[in-house]
């Protein structure tokens, strides 16, 4: 497939959030503030770029030729929480001024299922590795636009009357459901699936 | 143990109170069966984890916890995925990724290492079943309220049965569309969470 309709398709189409459901704790856990947004969106896409190269060797070079497929659910949930770990370590003592900024985000990321479903979504769909990792980065960056724009929309909300009961999730969730709707008009405009 | 029952399905209540475990809530309910597929698979993992966790508890040791639940955890996964595509491969192909993802459903690890790890089996065993039922019932109400509005049927089984008609041929043929695409999850839930907020804040 075409490199550049797959970035178009992962960034805005597929939305990771808003089309496909992944990683919808982060989206709603840390989007009260613009920047926490742009923090967890950096930390995202390091992470989820990282993971899927590694994923996508483990997978082809070692699980595939020992006939060990079955256990791509254990290997992989393993395999990022100790990248987690390690880029942890790796940033506090390397570069401190990248681990205060990523700091905080960094552990949350284990349990982000976008960044396992984007390494699932990589094998169901049969991608050879530079199509993995457009569509790791281009769903990464679609992850950061729909998480930088629901915190500026909470951000306003904050102040906005709202209906007791909805206040809150609720709200945010309609807010995140009229994104999805204009999200929905790009499908028209590509034509496009995947 | 009552208690713990009640407790995991209403107070507790994994989607609407807790809000973890949203990814599946939103993605699987398009339709009430989907929704009861995905519900059964969380409670099949959900109770042998807290189950084994809790069995083990005295000997995992603190610093490995986590490591260990995990894998624990996708152990089941990996036997309910198999199992599904074995023998209902249909519904495994509607829930396709979601399944092996039940493994970062942090409302699992959050109760493996919450009560399973600090209480004894038969609890964890009611603790799970109740947590189990209330994210099931939960996906059911939202897989209902989207499939009767979006395709004016219920309980369409591909293949098996084809449904309910529920308001008539007619709506049938004109239906709501909206309500099976995202935009539709994001709705129906915030909808729910806000009925729920009104009648609990109501009851206090």
């Amino acid at each position: 497939m075409n490199l550049f309709l797959l970035f178009l398709s992962a960034f805005l189409v597929n939305n990771i959030i808003l089309m496909r459901f992944l990683g919808l704790c982060p989206f709603f856990g840390v989007s009260s503030k613009i920047e926490t947004a742009l923090g967890m969106g950096m930390s995202v896409i390091f992470v989820m770029t990282l993971s899927t190269i590694l994923t996508w060797f483990l997978y082809q070079y070692v699980l595939i030729p020992f006939d060990l497929v079955y256990l791509r659910t254990v290997v992989f949930i393993l395999v990022i929480a100790s990248l987690v770990q390690f880029l942890e370590l790796f940033f506090k003592k390397q570069i401190p001024g990248l681990y205060s900024a990523l700091g905080i985000f960094l552990p949350l990321i284990t349990t982000n299922c976008a960044i396992l479903g984007v390494a699932f979504l990589n094998i169901d769909n049969d991608f050879g590795l530079l199509s993995s990792v457009v569509f790791a980065i281009s769903s990464a960056l679609g992850f950061l636009l729909a998480l930088v724009v629901i915190a500026g929309i909470r951000e306003r909300l904050e102040n906005a009357p709202i209906p007791e009961a909805l206040k809150g999730l609720p709200i945010s969730f309609i807010a995140a459901a009229l994104m999805a709707l204009a999200f929905l008009g790009f499908s028209g405009f590509m034509g496009l699936s995947l | 143990m009552r208690h713990t029952f009640i407790d995991g399905i209403v107070k507790n209540n994994m989607v609407l109170v807790l809000a973890i475990g949203l990814c599946p809530t939103l993605a699987v309910s398009t339709s009430a069966y989907n929704s009861l597929g995905m519900g059964i698979a969380v409670i099949f993992v959900l109770v042998f984890s807290n189950v084994i966790v809790s069995l083990l508890r005295n000997v995992i040791p603190k610093n490995l916890r986590i490591p260990i639940f995990i894998v624990i955890i996708s152990t089941f996964v990996t036997m309910v995925d198999y199992s599904m595509k074995a023998y209902v491969p249909p519904l495994s192909k509607q829930l396709g990724v979601f399944v092996p993802l039940i493994v970062v459903n942090c409302g699992i690890l959050g109760r493996a290492e919450g009560y399973a790890y600090h209480h004894p089996p038969h609890y964890s065993l009611m603790d799970g079943l109740g947590i189990g039922l209330g994210f099931t019932i939960v996906l059911f109400v939202m897989g209902t309220i989207r499939e009767i509005l979006g395709q004016g049927i219920w309980l369409n089984i591909p293949g098996v049965f084809p449904g309910f008609c529920v308001f008539g041929k007619a709506f049938t043929n004109s239906s709501v569309l909206l309500l099976i695409l995202p935009p539709g999850g994001f709705l129906t839930i915030a909808l729910l969470m806000g009925l729920f907020n009104h009648f609990r804040g109501g009851s206090k």
